[in-house]
């Protein structure tokens, strides 16, 4: 019977149609920041959230699903993550998360290399992160490359936006990369911004200065026809491969946003300093430890952050002021904060994350979070940041079907999915820790090996 | 640059390890006096004043796996008196009401770096690997432990660690002595050495040992080379006679006498099961496994042998022997009755051990496998102790054990409750509503975010 419970499982690994769902009785948290309703409903209906609230009603004909003593939310938002390309961390082969010996890097996009079938989609998944940003990680050169926009879905189609955002690395990791000093670092990234800025001068992208032929990819960002066409000359003296000149031309454009990896207050003054010399530049702080000193500053330019939630040791000479407070203090001086799911083991503490943050709210001299600002943290704020303000991390009408039923409060640790929506799609949870587990339930081998427990 | 979190060297890829030996007893031969060989660098703690305390009305967790409701503890002179619930007699005690709030023993950390891999962690601190030999049975961890690691500081205000065995690496399959510590602040490790506390000996198996040493041409650079060299450096051991002193053989005598507990790394079911023969081959024990990630697939086995498991709640993937790690580990072994352990192997999970240790327990409920709260709280203190030799003074509160406690402002398996006071032998030296109580290790003096609440 379990096997062919598990070959209904990969039947739903096909595109399945969205199903009309309401659930009722639920505690219902809309990631938007307010704090939860309890005996609420939320709708989803043609794989969209048509109502979540207190007071709704069950459209006629629409399925229902009792909801009483658990947690209804928007599917979890984890950016910045490398979901979907490594398999086994210490497997180089089944690692594509850094590309050192590239040639290339800006240009570097991993919208073609994403594994929708990764056992670390599953299990996030199951986890109840629905979207994520993933992206290679800056090795070889300061510049990481572009990255996607993803579903989790168990269905072929991975990449939900491709080419959403550049990332670059600055401070004590891009001074080493850049030839040994953060001096190199700012040359190198100048320089490239100028490069591309002449560049994209030159171009016939469609928009801005275009006069040429559109390249259609299939989406909604249009491409220079220099990373599709044929040409390939470029004269003077360049330090940027054509390619990676190309892909920043979006970036100066303030097309693409440019997701800075920095974590001291200087380096932080100094990225934000950036827009004066290009002023277009749509900038993203990541990691950002020391933000709380600046923070009055971030929150002037506008910038939001992807900081490292709970980093509260001087890990290296750029984080000597972080603390568990650093988004507190930065939410309180009006920065708009989500969560780095990089800075933890996994992506899936995301919501373990988010408690501490309220649990500190509680701690004498720290500073916290209200549960409704956590939960924003790793919803509605991390969607924003990612381009899909309004349409996921939020349960409002219109909002795409992302929606996660809990066994319990979501910020607790321990808390689970019992159910999951994408695109108002259930999804399927199963995956290799889940078939584990089931297969030893018991260590019973009386009548034949565990080989055979499948 | 925390974005992707080091993996810590112990499991990384890049991980080196090594462990020491010593001799306790004066069977050298040599013209030393027999005091000063059998406690070298022997600990000069001493326990720091503390006020005869009653701490009532809390929820008491023992340690030992007993609950008591609206419990009384009393201590003094550094050792709890009492244990009981209201009608304890409280006269001569200072009262801290604990109403709504959880006491437990201090937390026990069976598998920290802190001191050895200090943060920062510039390579200048990186000395928890002697990878200059698989075998290095003659170094001890302690003389790597730099005290000023302000990670300590953290575990104690953050985590409620108030015990933790500071290991060598992972590199060498015998990597050396460790070093079992009390935490508290001092300008020398040998007044952190928790007196009495026996030595350990690290050992590991796997990828780390057969890929330092095949990386470098030398043997081991398989499993099996990795067996035959443990084994024959055993015999070898047997074979010492003490004429000429041999730290390394010093060290394992001890171990075949008793004196010095194994905490053998190990990720795999089947090579646990051929460590555990290994022992009985050479007639040893293994207290622990550390990082064992499959063993819930033989919790049968390690009942049998007495050998405890200290894993993580949700590590897995990150290299090829972790991929089998699931959430039910701790329930699954808890199952089959055999000793839990949930440790850290990191600077910043040793400050959420509790949570870790609720992860765990929540696996296990959704599997119906019911883990009483006490129950869950001794994976994290007597447990440990025992695994360490050290249960007989701490570990649980019982009349007579160090007054080694934490109070916590909530359920301390619970995201949102923190430590609000822990006591290391009756000393108050954390309190969270005096920022006069909070440690500043050397290194943060005059830096930013000194004091700070972290």
């Amino acid at each position: 019977m379990k096997r062919f419970a598990f070959a209904a499982l990969a039947a739903l690994a096909l595109p399945a149609s969205a199903q009309d769902v309401a659930i009722t009785n639920a505690t219902v948290a809309t990631g938007d920041g307010s704090e939860p309703l309890e005996n609420a409903t939320v709708v989803i209906l043609d794989g969209r959230v048509v109502a979540a609230g207190s007071g709704v009603a069950v459209p006629a004909g629409v399925r229902s699903v009792d909801g009483s003593g658990k947690w209804v939310t928007p599917g979890l938002v984890a950016t910045v993550t490398q979901l979907g390309l490594w398999d086994v961390g210490a497997v180089s082969e089944s690692n594509d998360t850094r590309a050192g010996s590239s040639p290339f890097s800006a240009a570097l996009d991993v919208a073609p290399i994403v594994n929708p079938n990764s056992q670390h989609i599953l299990v996030h998944r199951a986890a109840g992160i629905t979207r994520a940003a993933t992206v290679t990680q800056p090795s070889g050169s300061i510049f990481g490359g572009q990255g996607s926009i993803i579903d989790l879905g168990a269905d072929p189609n991975a990449v939900y936006r491709p080419r959403a955002f550049q990332v670059v690395t600055l401070g004590e990791q891009g001074g080493r990369i850049a030839g040994g000093s953060r001096a190199a670092t700012h040359a190198l990234l100048r320089n490239a911004l100028r490069e591309a800025g002449s560049y994209g001068d030159q171009a016939r992208i469609p928009g801005l200065s275009s006069d040429g032929r559109e390249i259609s990819t299939g989406d909604d960002l249009p491409i220079d026809p220099r990373l599709a066409g044929e040409e390939s000359d470029r004269a003077g003296d360049v330090l940027l491969t054509r390619f990676d000149a190309a892909a920043l031309v979006p970036v100066v454009r303030g097309e693409q946003p440019l997701y800075v990896y920095v974590e001291r207050a200087s380096d932080i003054r100094s990225t934000l300093a950036l827009t004066r010399e290009f002023p277009r530049l749509d900038l993203v702080l990541v990691g950002a430890s020391e933000g709380w000193l600046v923070a009055s500053e971030i929150a002037a330019a506008g910038v939001p952050v992807i900081a490292d939630g709970l980093d509260d040791l001087p890990q290296n000479f750029e984080e000597l002021a972080s603390t568990q407070s650093n988004v507190g203090r930065m939410v309180k001086a009006g920065v708009k904060v989500a969560i780095n799911a990089a800075a933890m083991e996994n992506p899936r503490n995301l919501n373990q994350y988010a408690g501490n943050l309220v649990a500190l709210a509680r701690v004498p001299g720290a500073d916290g979070l209200s549960w409704g600002q956590a939960f924003a943290a790793i919803s509605s704020i991390p969607a924003q940041i990612s381009g899909l303000g309004g349409s996921a991390g939020v349960l409002s009408p219109g909002a795409l079907g992302d929606v996660v039923l809990w066994d319990s409060d979501p910020l607790e640790v321990g808390a689970m999915p019992e159910r999951v929506f994408i695109d108002g799609i259930e999804q399927p949870l199963e995956n290799h820790q889940s078939r584990l587990r089931d297969r030893y339930r018991d260590l019973d081998e009386s009548d034949l090996p565990k080989a055979y427990d499948w | 640059m925390t974005l992707m979190k080091p993996i810590l060297a112990c499991v990384a890829a890049l991980s080196l390890a090594a462990c020491a030996t010593s001799s306790d007893s004066d069977r050298t031969g040599t013209s030393r006096s027999s005091s000063e060989i059998a406690t070298p660098y022997a600990s000069t703690y001493e326990r720091y004043p503390g006020r005869p305390t009653a701490l009532v009305g809390a929820t008491v967790f023992d340690g030992a796996g007993n609950r008591i409701d609206n419990g009384t503890v009393l201590f003094r002179d550094g050792e709890v008196v009492a244990v009981g619930d209201a009608s304890l007699e409280t006269e001569g005690y200072d009262r801290i009401d604990g109403s709504g709030k959880f006491v437990t023993p201090g937390i026990i950390d069976i598998h920290s770096h802190l001191g050895d891999y200090p943060t920062p962690s510039v390579d200048a601190h990186s000395d928890g690997n002697e990878a200059t030999s698989p075998t290095t049975p003659e170094v001890w961890a302690e003389h790597s432990v730099w005290p000023q690691d302000p990670g300590f500081t953290r575990a104690l205000a953050n985590g409620g660690v108030t015990s933790l065995q500071i290991l060598p690496g992972s590199a060498n399959l015998m990597g050396g002595r460790s070093a079992t510590l009390k935490n508290v602040p001092a300008r020398t490790v040998q007044a952190m050495k928790f007196p009495g506390a026996p030595y350990g000996f690290k050992m590991a198996c796997g990828e780390n040992p057969k890929r330092v040493y095949g990386n470098k041409g030398r043997m081991p650079s398989t499993r099996m080379g990795n067996f035959a060299v443990n084994r024959q450096t055993w015999f070898d051991a047997k074979a010492y006679d003490g004429e000429k002193r041999d730290l390394a053989k010093e060290t394992l005598k001890g171990v075949l006498d008793g004196d010095i507990l194994v905490h053998n790394h190990c990720y795999r079911a089947d090579e646990m099961a051929f460590v555990m023969d290994m022992a009985k081959e050479m007639g040893y024990k293994v207290s622990a496994f550390h990082h064992a990630v499959e063993a819930y697939k033989i919790g049968d086995l390690l009942r049998e042998n007495d050998v405890c498991s200290a894993i993580w709640a949700d590590w897995y993937g990150f290299k090829m022997e972790a991929y089998d790690g699931i959430l039910e580990n701790a329930a699954f072994l808890q199952r089959e009755n055999a000793c839990v352990v949930i440790h850290s192997d990191d600077a910043n999970g040793i400050q959420r051990l509790n949570q870790e240790a609720a992860k765990a327990q929540a696996a296990g409920r959704r599997v119906g496998i019911e883990i009483d709260d006490a129950q869950v709280i001794r994976w994290i203190t007597l447990n440990p102790a025992k695994a360490m030799g050290i249960d007989a003074m701490t570990g649980s509160l019982e009349p007579g054990k160090m007054a080694d406690l934490v109070l916590w402002n909530g359920d301390p398996l619970s995201v949102y409750s923190r430590p609000e006071k822990v006591w290391v032998d009756g000393a108050l030296l954390f309190d969270s509503s005096n920022p006069e109580l909070r440690p500043v290790s050397d290194f943060e003096l005059g830096q930013p975010g000194e004091g700070d609440v972290k």
